[in-house]
């Protein structure tokens, strides 16, 4: 393949666009990096850098020209790991020389625009399955196995709908953990319900941050310092929210 | 005994199973993910059943569930991340962050910071499991390369 032909503005948007999907999609941070800059070296740029944190990317490529550096914005992150897949299924692909820059970037494009989630009922029925499946899993007993699944399904669906009125986490996550609180104090004082913190517990599990803290510990020992600590702020911030919401309820006993 | 073992496997793996549908994990990796989980959570039972601290046993069945998800994705081309997130997700200490917060609501401060102290070692050793198999791949790569090199130049 001739290196020459490709410029340098052409291979910064098929990093950065590559780059900007996996991030937003949840990949790690060593993933973001090593992909944009393998994709950079394939095309022949010589030396590039790059910086990513969770909140942007900094992608600078050195090449014949004078150096060149951009910045992405993220605003937006969230979990989805079939996107993941598919830009490293590219990256792949394009280190194998079998796909060419334009090929790349309008499949990047296509990408970025499609919507590839599971249905949302699909997803909440997956987190009311996982609450109560996590109360077994603490030791509670198959009377709360009914009670956990229907609180911590209206839990979650509580967390997506409010996340699309207000776009801040935080509060969304507070309000979440709070009507978890409050269904499981009502079933509980209804006699439907038994322990009131196994309850709890399983229903909270679908908002945990366990990805967050264990990436956030990983990017650390990594050497990824900024991001692992805005990651463990973000870890903390949710934790702290949910802690509060059921705390409020808590306070009612 | 084994009733109870047989409850633990089963919705160990159907957890798993729905927190990859929750992260969108592809279709075809969700009963992966759930054995991964299942494999992961029954090491973390049966080692704290026998009475070991529950810091080693995090930290062993983390370290066995990056193992296989390092395996998972040589084999299925695919990011480790799919595989060894959710699997990783039962190991949380959600209980654990919870009464820690519980306590701080009602003004037991001494007994909430013990809770978040350990909760905090748990997760460490979530992540230390899970960098400690990268590491041994990385090596093993490296030791592979190398013998590989050397074929080349006999």
């Amino acid at each position: 393949m001739d290196i020459q032909e490709h410029s340098i503005d052409g291979v910064m948007e098929v990093c950065l666009l590559a780059g900007k999907i996996m991030l937003q999609s949840g990949a790690e941070t060593y993933r973001v990096e090593d992909t944009m800059m393998r994709i950079a070296s394939f095309f022949g740029i010589r030396q590039s850098h790059s910086y990513v944190t969770p909140t942007g990317i900094i992608f600078s490529a050195e090449g014949n020209e004078p150096t060149k550096t951009k910045l992405i914005r993220i605003s937006e992150r969230s979990t989805d790991l079939k996107k993941v897949t598919m830009v490293n299924s590219i990256s792949r692909k394009i280190s194998n020389g079998e796909l060419g820059l334009e090929d790349a970037l309008l499949q990047l494009k296509e990408i970025d625009l499609l919507n590839v989630t599971f249905p949302f009922s699909v997803q909440v029925a997956a987190a009311a399955l996982s609450s109560g499946c996590f109360l077994i899993m603490f030791n509670g007993t198959w009377h709360d196995f009914f009670p956990s699944i229907v609180s911590g399904g209206i839990g979650f669906l509580g967390f997506v709908y409010f996340h699309r009125l207000v776009p801040i986490k935080f509060f969304s996550e507070f309000l979440a953990s709070f009507i978890i609180g409050i269904l499981t104090l009502l079933f509980v004082k209804t006699g439907w319900g038994h322990e009131l913190d196994k309850i709890i517990i399983g229903s909270v599990m679908p908002l945990v941050p366990g990805l967050l803290i264990t990436n956030a510990v990983r990017d650390l020992m990594a050497g990824h310092l900024v991001s692992g600590l805005s990651k463990g702020a973000e870890a903390f911030l949710t934790a702290f929210a949910i802690g509060s919401g059921i705390a409020v309820v808590l306070s009612f006993l | 005994m084994e009733m109870a073992i047989m409850a633990q496997l089963l919705t160990s793996f159907f957890a798993t199973g729905a927190f990859g549908i929750i992260f969108n994990a592809p279709k075809q990796s969700l009963i992966k993910c759930g054995l991964v989980g299942m494999v992961g959570w029954l090491i973390y039972v049966l080692m704290v059943d026998n009475g070991i601290d529950a810091v080693p046993a995090t930290l062993t069945a983390a370290f066995i569930i990056a193992v296989i998800s390092h395996i998972l994705a040589k084999v299925y081309k695919t990011p480790v991340i799919i595989f060894s997130v959710a699997g990783i997700i039962p190991l949380v200490p959600g209980g654990l962050a919870y009464d820690a917060m519980r306590n701080f609501v009602q003004n037991d401060y001494y007994s909430a910071l013990a809770l978040a102290a350990k909760a905090f070692m748990l997760s460490g050793s979530i992540a230390f499991g899970l960098v400690f198999s990268e590491v041994i791949n990385q090596v093993w790569r490296k030791v592979m390369l190398q013998s590989k090199n050397k074929k080349m130049l006999n």
